[in-house]
């Protein structure tokens, strides 16, 4: 197995986080966006994967599983809000739900 | 019988209530029954009592009833007590009594008011709230019996509330006695500080071991309480309510003037007694106040065309020579001159009240005349009244009460030759108005026809108090003249004798003498002025100074004038210019600023999630960098 140093795991877990935040600041379409949030929650994985491996200790991947259950039940709830969403607006674009501006 | 002492200010107490629930319901005659039965119970359990203390006096000369705590507060405890010694037996027995003659004289003249019960309700009140004050047995009864008064007085003045000018003569006289008041209330709590108990006996039993004779508090507080006393009083510089309070029913005149609420400085300054002895400076405040009111008050009167208001500002300058005699240390003479004063004042005011009544409601004197003939009674008790007021010599209680004061304000422990002077030309002045208001109005022709003969609930009252007006000041006689002191005598358990001065009998005889020759000589001026020759009066004032002259006697010399520009203009200007209310400002900028930072910030709220995203991330990013730098 080749062992890959922390630095390098969280580098690219770094990376994986700004993809998702960058996605989620300039997509329009609200499913990507979702996307996106995805990205970032598995990135925050990836990082306690690479945590716990270092410290040779279950935890970081026991915080993983948990993150999992958590983005699955997100997920749910993300998608239903958008099936919900495109029926009242016919688009999946975010800024058509701008009524409640100030 | 002292154990029906709680009776006397109870019965007034009753009648207010009595009436002001059921007055509109029992009608008049019913009114007029429990209105003057009140009282005359009241002066009648007086007179009961009083009998019993001259022949049976009291341990100490001093009786006390404690009805129940009022307050009680840690160390801070006030009873409802009352205190009967000489002076507050004096006090009551005249408020009582004179106020008795004044409700029975109402009757016939408020017959025709559709206030009729309102009316008595109030002058219970008054009489009631008068006898708390003379009564109470610590000084915030006393206070609370003071605003009573004062109460009363602005009710009274503006019974007839239709005429705005009446609403207003009220409402002046209210406010210009809470200046008074409010000093005085300064007054109460200074010596509350000191003695840390608001009893009166208390408080003089005390006080000269507290302070040692001229402490400044004790000129502190005893100014303060003259500055109330100088208010209710109606004395200079607060003297110009009272010519304005004649705008009430004329019983309510005699009743403010005679036997209640101007007398409560007197009262109050004779019952402090013990501090103002140790404040010598207030004693002499004491003294030029009263020099200096009896002849302002005393000048304004010579030009006065209105009859009450003649002797409006008779009163005011007869209580000033009471306040000299407080102030030169002549207790007792204050006292007395305050009795007599109940009784002629009390007997001018029903006696004008009548002659107003006869006359169409019309009170300018000149528009009257010859009317010695047609009211007859009225005549007789007026000039009586008169006479006593002018201090004609010998035959008249006014005489022995006045030479008195004007003796002391000479020989007195305080007194000065400049007070004495003061004083006989106080008195010189006195006669001439008196007699003039006499003449012009009883002699001469008659220029308007009777529309109202007086019967027996005017008469009786006026000959009661003619009676006393008369023969009252045979109780206590100069040293010169028979040497009698039973008035004196009767004083010296509650006030202290008359220690110190100078006594020349020669002196004394040629004060006596002059007083009486001046009063002769300006009522022999007043009738050749006024009856005889009346030209030299008009011409003198058709030229441009006589005409000024008396302008500015008639307003009272000027003080109201004075008063306009000094204190109301610039607080009607100030509070004109400050009707946007200036501190105001800042508060109303308070939200005005948070209602900018709103629309402000409104502009961040775009409902698009991608910026609100953005601002997360500048947030977090800020918040990294401050604590990455820090």
């Amino acid at each position: 197995m080749i062992a890959i140093s922390l630095n390098t795991g969280l580098i690219i877990a770094s990376i994986m986080f700004f993809t998702g935040l960058i996605g989620v600041m300039i997509r329009k379409n609200i499913m990507f966006m979702l996307i996106s949030i995805e990205i970032m929650l598995n990135a925050a994985g990836l990082a306690f994967v690479f945590a716990g491996a270092q410290h040779g200790q279950a935890d970081g991947q026991i915080m993983f599983l948990f993150i999992l259950t958590t983005a699955a039940a997100e997920v749910a709830v993300g998608l239903a809000l958008i099936i919900q969403f495109y029926q009242k607006f016919k688009t999946l674009n975010s800024d058509a739900a701008n009524n409640m501006r100030g | 019988m002292y154990d029906l002492l709680w009776l006397v200010p109870t019965f007034p107490f009753l009648g207010f209530l009595i009436l002001a629930i059921f007055g509109k319901k029992i009608g008049k005659k019913l009114s007029a029954v429990v209105g003057v039965g009140s009282i005359g119970l009241s002066a009648l359990i007086t007179i009961l009592i009083g009998i019993q203390f001259l022949t049976n006096p009291p341990e100490g000369h001093a009786f006390v009833q404690t009805l129940w705590t009022w307050i009680a507060a840690d160390d801070f405890k006030v009873n409802i007590a009352f205190h009967l010694d000489a002076l507050s037996m004096v006090f009551a027995f005249v408020v009582t009594f004179v106020g008795f003659w004044i409700h029975l004289y109402s009757t016939e003249y408020m017959a025709d008011d559709e206030g009729f019960s309102r009316f008595f309700a109030y002058m219970n009140l008054f009489v009631g709230a008068m006898l708390m004050l003379v009564m109470g047995d610590n000084l915030l009864l006393l206070y609370l019996g003071w605003e009573g008064v004062g109460l009363c007085s602005y009710l009274l003045i503006g019974f007839w509330y239709r005429d705005p000018a009446n609403g207003y003569a009220a409402r002046k006289a209210f406010i210009v006695t809470r200046v008074g008041d409010a000093a005085m209330a300064v007054g109460l709590f200074m010596l509350f500080y000191s003695f840390n108990s608001l009893n009166i006996q208390e408080i003089l039993s005390v006080a000269p071991h507290v302070w040692s004779p001229g402490n400044k508090l004790a000129v502190a507080s005893t100014l303060l309480l003259l500055g109330g006393a100088v208010g209710k009083s109606a004395q200079l510089p607060l003297q110009v309510w009272l010519p304005d309070a004649m705008a009430g029913p004329t019983p309510t005149s005699a009743l403010i003037h005679a036997a209640t609420m101007v007398t409560a400085g007197v009262y109050l300054i004779a019952r402090m007694n013990g501090i103002y002895l140790l404040a010598p400076l207030s004693m002499t405040a004491v003294a030029i106040v009263g020099a200096a009111t009896l002849l302002v008050a005393g000048f304004a009167g010579m030009a006065q065309t209105d009859i009450k208001r003649v002797l409006a500002y008779s009163t005011v300058s007869q209580i000033g020579y009471m306040f000299l005699a407080l102030g030169v240390g002549a207790w007792s003479a204050g006292v007395f001159h305050f009795m007599i004063h109940a009784f002629f004042k009390a007997l001018l005011f029903l006696a004008a009240g009548a002659i107003i009544l006869a006359q169409h409601h019309e009170q300018n004197m000149f528009k009257m005349g010859g009317l010695a003939k047609a009211l007859p009674v009225t005549f007789w008790t007026f000039l009586i009244g008169s006479a006593s007021l002018a201090a004609l010599p010998l035959i008249t209680a006014g005489f022995y009460s006045k030479d008195a004061i004007i003796w002391y304000a000479w020989s007195g422990p305080n007194g000065s030759i400049y007070l004495w002077m003061a004083a006989v030309f106080g008195a010189m002045v006195t006669a001439f108005y008196t007699f003039r208001m006499v003449f012009v109005t009883f002699f001469g022709e008659q220029k308007m026809e009777i529309s109202h003969y007086p019967t027996w609930r005017v008469h009786i009252p006026l000959i009661a108090l003619a009676f006393f007006a008369l023969f009252g000041g045979f109780i206590e006689l100069p040293g010169t003249l028979g040497h009698l002191t039973l008035f004196s005598d009767f004083m010296k358990s509650a006030l202290p004798v008359v220690e110190g001065g100078h006594h020349e009998v020669s002196l004394e005889i040629f004060s006596q003498v002059l007083t009486a020759v001046l009063a002769l000589v300006s009522i022999f001026v007043a009738y050749y002025l006024y009856l005889k020759n009346m030209q030299i009066v008009t011409n003198f004032t058709s030229t441009k100074f006589g005409h000024g002259l008396q302008q500015f006697l008639l307003s009272g010399l000027g003080f109201d004038w004075l008063y306009e520009r000094l204190f109301i203009r610039p607080y009607v200007w100030l509070s004109r210019t400050n009707k946007r209310d200036f501190i105001d400002f800042f508060y109303v900028f308070l939200p005005w600023l948070a209602r900018q930072f709103h629309y402000l910030f409104k502009y961040t709220q775009t409902g698009k999630v991608r910026r609100y995203v953005v601002g997360i991330v500048f947030g977090v990013l800020v918040s990294i960098t401050i604590v990455v730098i820090l």
